[in-house]
């Protein structure tokens, strides 16, 4: 009777990781990538869930509680974690409002002239002549004015209101989303896989969107995530200027604006939305980079 | 009637210092089944003539042609709506670069699919059925797996049977093949060139194929049509043309080939293809040709018989020596 060895199973040779497990494993190499995503997700989660988390609401005001400083301070009240402002109303609370209302802002804007870029970008790279001229000249003169002055004059004209901040501010990012699509796409249609599709019966506007789009995505993902943080930042510029979100909406650019005069008196009602705006715009410029970082085979080692 | 003509099919290309010419009345025909090879040296006009047939140039070719019909229908005259749906269907196209002309971001699967869909209407699991037998035909090893596999997992080889499983996904009438293996090593060239050439046997295709090879063209084709400069300078049966070639280019190119070379230097053909702004005013090859005199200098040379390959020659060679040269021993001679 043969001795019953102990055959040892093989070992099962390790599956080669997901994509998004790669993807991820190349995006955690990077620390400062990873604490930005953890910053971020956390403003997320504040942002979606501001009505359960918000201890008041943004416009409830305490008349009897006015400038309280914030609970660890001499003087603050525990029941209003970072204070009050000039009219009693809780920093806390406005302050996640606030995070709704920015992420909002960028990532809308973003995603419209991302949506207008791509198809701009595409017709300029697909139809020769006059097209392609009209757009690209149009984004060369919206490049020639300063952002912020031309975010200013487009809201003058269509008057302040949140809308038309975001409408300012997609036109203000178009041309680098036009330009870029531009550039990637008239790489990409110079490849033979192309043609081949041309060869196999495609049509221009299957090509433009089916064929070459895909292909181009990579650095628009990377511009989008980008300019998400710039857009909060535009939108709290014009907020602070008076011309976005009007007053009583807890929009961190309005508020720094109507604390302005309490500056000496009660810091916190101005440092607090600065404060907020620095970590939003830090954690999204930095998973902006990782996002790069993981998505350019360049950088990747492996 | 063969299934595809060309008669006298030129196209100009616009360029920043005027029209550049870079098919010159070129006619030739196809029929089913039978394999036509176009070869020439770079910038001859040969991919482009073929890429004009298939309405595949950009906006700065001019395409004109007395006819350019494909199985009885007129090229020219086809909206591009029909041609559309024509082309990828009946007439299918493999390029030189296979790493390159499958689309990177989707599956080898899908990109079969794609044009069974649109072409020929199948659902999701005829397509899939198909798409094997399609890989099982161009001999890829496992092919249901092989289907989610991404252009990058595969090599050059594979990509180019990938191809060409996608040229005959609808069952085409022609395959146009632009040098199918000048991207692949020397053993992969020849079992892709044994493999198309048993596919459009088994269904009866037409197949051009263009190629500066002239081993690939003596293994391969049955009919030879010879370009120099955006013109067709000699057509022959691939036999008779390898024996007793009637164009003197057509003689230089074979005694160039390392096979049939003789003496202690591989003889070349001096000089290169006339460009834009070196061009002869009579016959293009005149500069570089060995029995030049000074009608080929002044007089278009005219296209002769069938007896003479229909080469384009005042002095067509036969076995090796130019009819009515003054000096027949060469320009050596006569200088």
């Amino acid at each position: 009777m043969p001795a019953d060895r102990v055959v040892s199973p093989l070992p099962v040779a390790k599956a080669p990781p997901g994509p998004f497990v790669a993807f991820f494993r190349d995006f955690s190499e990077n620390r400062a990538a990873l604490v930005g995503l953890i910053l971020l997700s956390l403003l997320v989660f504040v942002a979606v869930f501001a009505n359960f988390i918000a201890p008041y609401s943004p416009y409830e005001q305490f008349r009897e509680f006015t400038r309280i400083p914030p609970a660890w301070v001499e003087g603050g009240n525990s029941a209003f974690l970072l204070g009050t402002d000039e009219i009693g109303r809780d920093m806390l609370s406005r302050l996640i409002f606030g995070a709704r209302l920015s992420l909002f802002i960028g990532l809308s804007v973003v995603v419209a002239s991302m949506a207008v870029g791509i198809v701009l970008g595409l017709i300029a790279a697909f139809a020769p002549g006059w097209p392609s001229i009209v757009i690209m000249r149009a984004m060369d003169v919206i490049l020639s004015v300063p952002s912020l002055l031309l975010a200013i004059v487009i809201v003058a004209i269509i008057g302040p209101s949140l809308t038309n901040t975001i409408i300012a501010i997609t036109v203000v990012y178009l041309p680098y989303y036009v330009r870029l699509v531009r550039a990637s796409a008239m790489q990409e249609k110079t490849r033979d896989y192309v043609t081949a599709a041309r060869v196999g019966g495609a049509g221009t506007l299957r090509i433009m969107f089916k064929t070459v789009l895909p292909n181009c995505m990579a650095p628009i993902i990377v511009q989008a995530a980008l300019t998400i943080s710039n857009a909060i930042l535009e939108a709290a510029a014009l907020g602070f200027l008076g011309l976005g979100a009007q007053p009583p909406s807890p929009e961190w650019g309005a508020m720094l604006a109507s604390a302005r005069e309490f500056l000496q008196s009660a810091p916190w009602i101005v440092t607090t939305p600065g404060v907020a705006i620095l970590i939003t715009v830090l954690s999204i410029n930095l998973v902006g980079d990782g996002l790069r970082d993981a998505l350019d085979p360049k950088m990747r080692r492996s | 009637m063969p299934l595809l003509e060309i008669n006298d099919l030129t196209v100009d290309f616009k360029t920043g210092s005027g029209q550049f010419r870079a098919v010159d009345g070129v006619s030739l025909s196809v029929d089913r089944g039978e394999i036509l090879a176009i070869v020439g040296e770079s910038g001859s006009g040969k991919s482009v003539a073929m890429l004009a047939v298939m309405g595949l140039l950009p906006w700065t070719a001019t395409v004109s042609a007395k006819t350019l019909s494909f199985d009885g229908r007129d090229l020219l005259t086809l909206t591009p709506r029909e041609r559309r749906k024509l082309v990828g269907k009946d007439m299918a196209m493999i390029f030189q670069e296979p790493m390159s002309s499958l689309n990177p971001c989707f599956t080898v699967g899908y990109q079969i699919g794609e044009s069974l869909k649109v072409h020929l209407g199948l659902s999701k699991s005829e397509r899939r059925k198909r798409s094997i037998e399609l890989l099982e035909a161009v001999g890829i090893p496992d092919p249901e797996r092989r289907l989610s596999a991404f252009p990058h997992q595969l090599s050059g080889g594979m990509s180019q049977r990938v191809m060409i499983a996608i040229a005959l996904a609808c069952r085409p009438k022609l395959i146009i093949a632009d040098e199918p293996t000048t991207a692949l090593d020397v053993t992969i060239q020849a079992q892709i060139l044994e493999l198309l050439v048993s596919l459009q046997r088994e269904t009866d295709t037409g197949l051009v194929l263009i190629t500066h090879d002239m081993g690939v063209v003596a293994e391969t084709a049955e009919r030879v049509s010879v370009h120099y400069a955006g013109q067709k300078i000699e057509e022959q049966p691939v036999g008779p043309l390898f024996a007793d070639p009637h164009h003197p280019y057509t003689a230089a190119l074979l005694a160039a080939l390392p096979e049939r070379a003789t003496g202690k230097r591989l003889p070349s053909i001096p000089g290169v293809v006339p460009g834009q702004f070196d061009r002869p005013p009579a016959c293009l090859f005149e500069p570089r040709c060995r029995f030049a005199t000074d009608r080929c200098r002044t007089k278009v040379p005219p296209r002769q018989g069938a007896i003479a390959g229909f080469a384009l020659c005042h002095y067509p060679l036969t076995h090796g020596r130019p009819i009515g040269h003054p000096h027949p021993e060469g320009r050596e001679v006569a200088a």
